[in-house]
């Protein structure tokens, strides 16, 4: 078997060196062509109707007047009278024109009458008692779900565990099935249990999670110290710059062609299938750049559908749907919030032995889970309950790192309260407790300690409150992370022409993370040419499928299989070459544009002269990366990261302004294919990780069950002068190198909100609960601080 | 914090109230106009009406001839008055550099200049951009040469999605072609009406010290 693995670091010429992002020529010039600026021929222009309450029942809908106005092609209903709008900015009714300002034009003569219903968008801490205990789910429980867009896996499970009140029956299923219900949520239907009664769920506030580990009453009674507090991060949005959307046309009845904005060209026909009546083998989908998805982009959405329905009734034309800015920060994405009332108990030494944590949070009308805390420390006795709040804000998606960075807000925050209790160093309470973060404590350990050198954290160190000069107060904090981030299904054909020319295509997409580099840094270090050599196809699905880019897998998927198919071509070319250098194909190498033996390099063809001997036909291979480890001979990916954050701010306590004075960041990541585009999202997530700690924040109005600030003035995203000094460090060398390729989107986003939050904590000497660490929330804490010091005095 | 954003000269050119001699009328007289060109007859092409003693061109409802010249070519279209520069630009002739992000001023992504003075191309009617040089991303580079800039954002990494880099790299320009010896702090000042979302800021303040250097 032609051998797969890695080169090691002596036959490295490209991977792990720092390579310029090979797309970066036409993104700075404006050639690079994303979904919005796609213009098929006669294209229509989409717009939506939305729903202007938070929740209610449309009672009617007119249409009539827009259907007749010039200029407007097609009118298409996504929700049908009856239906029940769930949140503010849900889609009604679809309109295409000729022109945008048509469309609008249009919309606005769109008659729908409402009937409002009750509707909740807060957050807040749930009234204590008000949890309801899960339980069966009704048709209607059932109904709502899937019009929510509940995810499936969640739905799924809900329905394992908790059953359905009703008999279900074959009307009912295809009722479901109408509504968009997937398959496997159609099967968990059928096989869920029944159980008589009136079903649970109806309350906004559930109970999720009511777990014990360990004895912690015990752990309690005998700690010698016990530290409380409260903490939080609010939902917020993924802003995309470019939005979500896509134009789709019909080049006949039965054949889409669809550009999309996604993080999953591959995933996506399989989706739009379904809901428009035709095979997933006849949609084809395309894009090339990408801007901005974050998670929030794995999905047809039902803007996409509408697009493609409105598109075959306009007789094919292409029907451009892409969201305005406000439905964009409205409908289009929002991570869930999370808060808790923790308690940590420790012995004096700063040894932790309990956890007690009460959380709540709402990802909307899904309500959500418990995000994983304690975060990274595996506490021995833990108590927690998580109630989860359905409320008609809007759906959620994934957003970089699911569930960690609101995780770390909560577990380092509370860790961090527990050292000024026990007056301790945050960093040697960290040190102290690493036995207890499982596999990767070594790596913390090593990475704890080149942070706070980069930091200068032990020079710089003061307790709570002692660094305060004038009107400003300086702080540092910390938050250490973990990942998994193994590579996705992948697959790579890989052609090497009698020319000498190469391609590779793939259904892969670059969301700006560097894919196309690391792909032909692969080919080219394996095949022994230069990266420009090498002419890479990604972004359709006249290509191998390879998965969707999210959870960090594409760096690991993408590298393994392009690894193999460039293995695999390289070996049948040296079985054309071999008779010519009158040697046996195992003794051939590929170095510096040329094929050589490797014992007597001096016999050797130049690439092109090489290629020549293919004969007539170009060489293709096929390369194969499974998201199973064990099926890859040998595994070329790996998971499991560990990272580390330092957060060094200035908190004006006048004005409450927090100014971040420097970040660091230390991450591993296995093998590293590109260091600068690797860097690069380290530095980019630090710059998204002072957003969402300093500015971020869904602002949702009870009165009109809105959001307040979907636009981008007020939902606030930091700038360039909000940025201070960066410091990446990639852990690499031995240790890390053998591991094989792993992701890197996610691990380095979840530590900034915390160590910036800790830093403030320990700058002003008092704990802001809650991100976004805004000023009024800073003099609130330091006046609170005042009041608990006066009545102790 | 971000530098206020009427620093940036895209939003001074919004809010500015002074008499712009091209178009010869500024936001307050058009306040002081509107109900005259609401009344006025649909008609293709403009038509001059007296405002507060100033002539005034109204144009349309309805599409009206625009002639925009954009780096350095002339084009005629048939639009809307109330199409923006931005729309103009990407849907009517497909120069799709500038970005639709915002659509309303705030985030710098369809920055293009005017006279060589940066505007937010959402925030500019078309028919306000006749007679002007219009400058997009398109036209830096030199053949196959990148611009300077452009190398800087290659060179620093300064991209990732690359949907703000345009804005960006055009702004950018702007501030050198006001000042070729630009301070670093003049350089930050003039893309402080920009934002990226992946967080390229690191790679832009690393480019800025690039080309600042060359300006030194």
């Amino acid at each position: 078997m032609p051998d797969y693995n890695w080169p090691d670091a002596e036959h490295r010429t490209l991977i792990g060196k720092r390579i310029s992002r090979v797309d970066a020529p036409f993104k700075v010039s404006g050639r690079a062509k994303y979904t919005y600026d796609y213009r098929g021929a006669n294209m229509l222009f989409g717009k939506i109707l939305r729903a202007p309450y938070a929740k209610a029942k449309i009672v009617s809908i007119d249409i009539s007047a827009a259907e007749k106005m010039p200029g407007v092609k097609a009118v298409e209903i996504i929700q049908k009278a009856g239906t029940t709008a769930q949140w503010a900015g849900d889609e009604i009714v679809a309109v295409a024109a000729v022109d945008e300002s048509t469309a609008e034009d249009a919309v606005r003569l769109i008659k729908v009458s409402y009937q409002p219903m009750s509707y909740l968008v807060s957050d807040a801490e749930p009234p204590a008692g008000a949890g309801e205990a899960a339980g069966p789910m009704s048709e209607d429980d059932i109904d709502d779900a899937i019009s929510n867009q509940t995810p499936d896996a969640q739905l799924v499970k809900y329905l394992q565990d908790h059953g359905v009140t009703f008999k279900v029956d074959e009307d009912f299923l295809n009722d479901m099935k109408g509504e968009g219900a997937s398959d496997a949520v159609l099967a968990a239907i059928q096989k869920a249990e029944y159980h008589a009664g009136k079903g649970g769920g109806h309350s906004a506030y559930q109970k999720t999670a009511a777990q014990t580990s360990g004895d912690p009453d015990k752990a309690f009674a005998e700690a010698a110290v016990v530290s409380e507090g409260l903490y939080g991060s609010p939902v917020i949005v993924h802003c995309c710059l470019e939005p979500h959307g896509s134009v789709s046309e019909w080049s006949d009845k039965d054949h889409l062609f669809t550009h999309i904005s996604t993080q999953n060209v591959s995933g996506i026909p399989a989706q739009m299938a379904e809901p428009l009546g035709i095979s997933a083998a006849n949609i084809r989908i395309h894009q090339d750049n990408m801007g901005g998805g974050f998670g929030s982009k794995f999905a047809a959405d039902r803007w996409d559908i509408a697009a493609a329905r409105l598109s075959k009734k306009a007789g094919g034309r292409p029907v451009r749907m892409m969201l305005e800015r406000d439905a964009e920060l409205k409908v289009a994405g929002a991570r869930p919030s999370a808060y808790a009332r923790v308690k940590v108990a420790a012995t004096k030494d700063g040894t932790i032995i309990g956890w007690q944590s009460q959380s709540w949070g709402t990802g909307g009308p899904g309500g959500g889970g418990m995000p994983p805390i304690p975060y990274v420390f595996s506490i021995p006795n833990q108590h927690k309950e998580h109630t989860a709040i359905r409320n008609n804000i809007g759906p959620a998606r994934a957003w970089r790192a699911p569930n960690h960075p609101q995780a770390a807000v909560i577990t380092m925050g509370a860790v961090d309260d527990l050292a000024a209790k026990l007056n301790m160093d945050p960093l040697d309470l960290w040190l102290k407790n690493l036995d207890i973060t499982g596999p990767r404590r070594d790596v913390y350990r090593e990475e704890l300690a080149i942070a706070a050198d980069l930091m200068g954290w032990k020079e710089k160190w003061r307790p709570r409150g002692q660094n305060v000069s004038g009107t400003v107060a300086r702080g540092l904090g910390l938050s250490i992370h973990t990942w998994g981030g193994r590579g996705h299904a992948s697959d790579c054909d890989l052609t090497i022409h009698p020319d000498g020319s190469v391609d590779i295509k793939m259904g892969t997409q670059d969301i700006g993370t560097g894919t196309r580099t690391t792909i032909v840094i692969v080919a080219a270090e394996t095949l022994g040419i230069p990266i420009e050599a090498i002419n890479l196809y990604i972004g359709d699905t006249l290509y191998p499928p390879s998965g969707g880019s999210g959870g960090s897998t594409t760096p690991g998927g993408v590298s393994s299989s392009t690894r193999r198919a460039a293995v695999d071509a390289r070996e049948a070319l040296f079985a054309k070459v071999a008779p010519a250098l009158n040697a046996q194909p195992g003794d051939l190498e590929c170095v510096n544009s040329t094929v050589r033996v490797k014992s007597d390099p001096s016999r050797s063809l130049n690439w092109k002269q090489a290629c020549s001997k293919i004969g007539a036909m170009p060489v293709t291979a096929r390369g194969h990366n499974d998201q199973v480890a064990s099926k890859n001979q040998p595994d070329l990916t790996n998971s499991g990261v560990g990272g580390v954050g330092m957060a060094d701010v200035e908190v004006d306590i006048e004005t409450g302004i927090v100014k971040v004075k420097k970040m660091v960041t230390v991450q591993d990541c296995g093998l590293i294919i590109d260091l600068k585009t690797a860097e690069s999202s380290c530095y980019g997530a630090l710059v998204m990780g002072i957003s969402y700690a300093l500015f971020e924040e869904k602002v949702m109005d009870q009165a009109t069950g809105r959001m307040l600030n979907p636009n981008m003035e007020f939902y606030r995203l930091a700038g360039l002068n909000d940025i201070p000094e960066l410091v990446v460090h990639m852990m690499t060398g031995k240790g890390y190198d053998e591991r094989g390729v792993i992701g890197l989107g996610e691990p380095p986003v979840i530590s900034p909100g915390a160590a910036i939050a800790n830093a403030v904590a320990n700058a002003i000497g008092a704990r802001v609960s809650f991100l976004p660490i805004t000023p009024d929330k800073v003099l609130a804490a330091l006046s609170q601080k005042e009041l608990a010091q006066k009545a102790g005095a | 914090m971000r530098d206020d954003p009427t620093n940036h000269d895209p939003h001074a050119h919004e809010t500015k109230e002074k008499v712009d001699d091209s178009s010869g009328v500024s936001r307050r007289d058009f306040l002081k106009i509107s109900t005259i060109s609401a009344a006025a007859v649909p008609i293709l092409g403009t038509k001059v009406v007296h405002a507060a003693g100033v002539p005034v061109k109204v144009y349309g409802p309805g599409k009206v001839p625009v002639e925009l010249t954009i780096n350095g070519q002339k084009h005629t279209l048939q639009i809307e008055p109330r199409v923006t520069l931005l729309d103009a630009l990407r849907d009517q002739l497909e120069i799709t550099g500038a970005k639709r992000v915002c659509d309303r001023g705030e985030c710098g992504a369809c920055t293009v200049t005017l006279d060589n003075k940066p505007v937010y191309a959402c925030s500019v009617l078309a028919i306000e951009a006749q007679g002007k040089a219009i400058s997009t991303v398109e036209a830096l580079m030199q053949g196959e040469n990148l611009d300077p800039i452009q190398q800087a954002f290659v060179d620093n990494d300064a991209s990732q999605c690359g949907f703000c880099t345009s804005g960006f790299v055009v702004a950018f320009k702007a501030a050198l072609d006001k000042n070729p010896n630009a301070s670093p702090e003049e350089i930050r000042r003039g893309l402080s009406g920009n934002v990226c979302r992946c967080g390229t800021y690191h790679g832009i303040h690393l480019a800025i010290a690039q080309m600042a250097q060359k300006g030194a």
